[in-house]
């Protein structure tokens, strides 16, 4: 077994050319395929964590984010009033009723115009994120005032969203007291501003959802069918990590799907580049076959030591592609939220059922790459390959 | 020397007289498309064991293929070749394989050694296919380098030796095995004179010293002369003398 495996590599390592660009071929589809799945594994990440277990949200029913969502003022009273609610050290209800609206700002480096989400908040907003969000410049936004807080990436990313700056939007000035980290959540894709403020700025009449906690998460079931089968309220009742990862779903998938093609197409063309390369090297060596065989070694032995050629160079090609998609890692990339037609930022993730997924795949691409070759190697007769 | 070679004596006593290898009534014809060339017809003669048979003859006579047939990589039409009692002809093609690691040595024309293996890994080889465990093999490849007087050559690739030493080394991985019969098919076609005699010495004395029995293809008159019978194959019949000038 471990001639035989010598045996592969040596033979690799003697056609190093063809190995290293079949090996090319198989590292940059795997490279390919690691970071659509870690692409989408950061932006899973990203909405989920935004999310907190013991928080509930409430959005209009049939609404699927909460810029199509509408909450009335008197439904959101209704709901205040519920005593499944936390109550926060005031011994008020911990709730919030918060309002969603897009707006277009312009990039800082190209100038270029992009949707942002601003979030109407309300005290207790902050208090039902403390887990999330962390003050990082800057201070706390006057109640009731035209101050607004920016989340870090929009901060960075687009004009007037530092620190001391001013935003423009509804016909109106927002001054940036604050900047908040939010972590790897969706929050720090978000401008945060004062919810009263911001609904006669846009002239709304209704909230966009209503956020509050529990105070015991087993009662949420009950809760849930109780203000859902309410005539007053034509409300949907989510916890807030199904809520965010219900979001993340469409987008993951989509991400999914388009990734998954490109790899296919990419992956059939290394499998013709292995099954290439090892359809070469069998008819380099058929003498050397011949030998093999009449020495006395099975047609198995001389299958086995083809195939495992190839899955060497899948292996090695596909750990490199792995290798090289980590470092993605580092990078933060933007995108486009198709649920809220909204700025999101993220970063690739890497977990260890992706870098097995990977490995995987190249193995199976370098075993339907081998195969073919490996039978033909094995399937012709001793006075043939040795002719 | 002598005691070096035990191992390789030990397995069987010589018994010159006794019927070594059998061959009766071969026919062996090949396809080409539609059309089938006979090219062996009923061949049928014995080798004792502790043989040096050369087989000689015009090209296509079949040489190769008789010679193929006894080395049990290709079948006949018809007839047996039974070997220590075994009629190969009626082996599966794993049990075929089985019996060619324990009872034949190759040496080929053009050496066969495998370009990615040392000297020593292309002796090992066919002893990964025997029982032995690591030192044993290892001795065995030495004992074998030594026969051959290339010890100090075992770590070279093939493609860092000479002609002769590749065919030395190719004897090596024949004879590691201890095998029933050599088969040699035109061991010294690609070598020069001096090469050519260092071969052919090292295979008489295979047979001199270690009962080795050879059967040998061979277009070179020198070369058969060094066997002790020449058979001469024409037109797919055998003849004990030439028939025609060769
Ligand atoms: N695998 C094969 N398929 C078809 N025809 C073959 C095959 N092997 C040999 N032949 C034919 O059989 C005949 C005998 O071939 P063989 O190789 O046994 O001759 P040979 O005596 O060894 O010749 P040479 O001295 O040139 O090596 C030739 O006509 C050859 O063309
Ligand atoms: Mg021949």
């Amino acid at each position: 077994m471990r001639i035989f495996f010598l045996y592969s590599l040596r033979n690799l390592l003697s056609r190093r050319l063809t190995t290293i660009l079949t090996g090319i071929g198989m590292c940059l589809v795997v490279f390919v395929f690691a970071s659509i799945l870690m692409l989408s594994e950061g932006l899973r990440k990203t909405l989920v964590d935004t999310g907190s277990y013991d928080n509930v949200i409430i959005v209009r029913k049939g609404a699927t984010s909460e810029v199509q969502s509408a909450v009335e003022r008197h439904q959101a009273a209704i709901l205040e009033t519920q005593q499944e609610i936390a109550l926060g050290a005031d011994g008020k209800p911990l709730f919030a009723k918060e309002l969603v609206v897009l707006i277009n700002l312009p990039k800082r480096d190209s100038d270029k115009p992009s949707n942002v989400v601003i979030r109407g908040i309300e005290e207790n907003s902050l208090i039902l994120r403390q887990q999330q969000i962390r003050i990082v410049e800057g201070r706390m936004p006057k109640p009731g005032s035209s101050e607004i807080l920016a989340g870090i990436n929009i901060a960075q990313r687009f004009k007037g969203a530092g620190i001391d700056e001013s935003l423009t939007f509804a016909l109106r000035n927002w001054n940036v007291v604050g900047i908040f980290d939010a972590g790897k959540t969706g929050f720090s894709s978000e401008v945060w501003a004062d919810a009263d403020q911001l609904m006669s700025a846009f002239r709304r009449q209704a909230y966009s959802s209503v956020v509050f906690k529990l105070k015991d998460t087993s009662e949420f079931d009950e809760l849930k069918s109780r203000i859902e089968t309410d005539p007053r309220l034509t409300i949907e009742a989510k916890r807030e990590v199904r809520y965010y990862a219900d979001q993340s779903e469409a987008m993951s998938s989509f991400l999914r799907i388009l990734g998954m093609s490109l790899t296919i197409i990419f992956s059939l063309g290394a499998i013709i580049g292995a099954m290439i390369t090892m359809y070469a090297a069998v008819a380099n060596r058929i003498g050397e076959i011949g030998t093999l065989r009449s020495l006395g070694f099975q047609r198995s032995s001389i299958l086995l030591a083809f195939l495992m050629e190839s899955l060497l160079i899948s292996l090695i090609g596909g750990v490199a592609g792995l290798i090289l998609s980590s470092f993605l890692q580092f990078f933060t990339v933007s995108t486009m939220n198709f649920q809220t037609f909204s700025e999101l930022a993220f970063s690739f993730s890497l977990t260890l059922e992706i870098a097995l997924m990977s490995i995987f795949f190249s193995i199976i691409m370098g075993f339907l790459g081998g195969v073919l070759p490996a039978i033909r190697a094995s399937r012709m007769k001793i006075v043939d390959l040795l002719r | 020397m002598a005691l070096e070679l035990k191992y390789l004596k030990s397995k069987k006593q010589m018994d010159f007289k006794k019927k070594f290898i059998e061959i009766r009534d071969i026919y062996k014809s090949y396809r080409r498309g539609n059309l089938i060339i006979p090219v062996l017809e009923n061949i049928s003669f014995d080798i004792v064991e502790g043989e040096f048979l050369a087989l000689m003859g015009p090209s296509g006579s079949g040489k190769s293929t008789l010679l193929n047939l006894i080395a049990g990589i290709d079948k006949p039409d018809s007839g047996v070749i039974s070997i220590q009692g075994v009629d190969i002809t009626t082996l599966s093609e794993t049990e075929l394989a089985h019996w060619r690691a324990s009872n034949v040595g190759f040496i080929f024309q053009f050496y066969n050694l495998i370009p990615v293996l040392t000297a020593f890994e292309n002796i090992e080889l066919p002893l990964l296919l025997t029982g032995l465990s690591k030192q044993e093999r290892h001795e065995h490849v030495i004992l074998a380098l030594k026969i051959v007087n290339l010890e100090d050559r075992m770590h070279h690739f093939p493609g860092q030796l000479s002609g002769g030493q590749q065919q030395r080394v190719a004897i090596a991985r024949a004879f590691v095995t201890d095998p029933t019969i050599l088969v040699a098919d035109e061991p010294t076609g690609d070598l020069d004179r001096v090469s050519a005699e260092d071969v052919l010495e090292l295979m008489t004395r295979l047979n001199f010293e270690l009962g080795k029995t050879i059967i040998m293809v061979t277009h070179d008159p020198k070369a058969a002369k060094k066997a002790r019978q020449i058979q001469y194959l024409e037109k797919g019949i055998m003849h004990a003398h030439p028939q025609i000038d060769v």
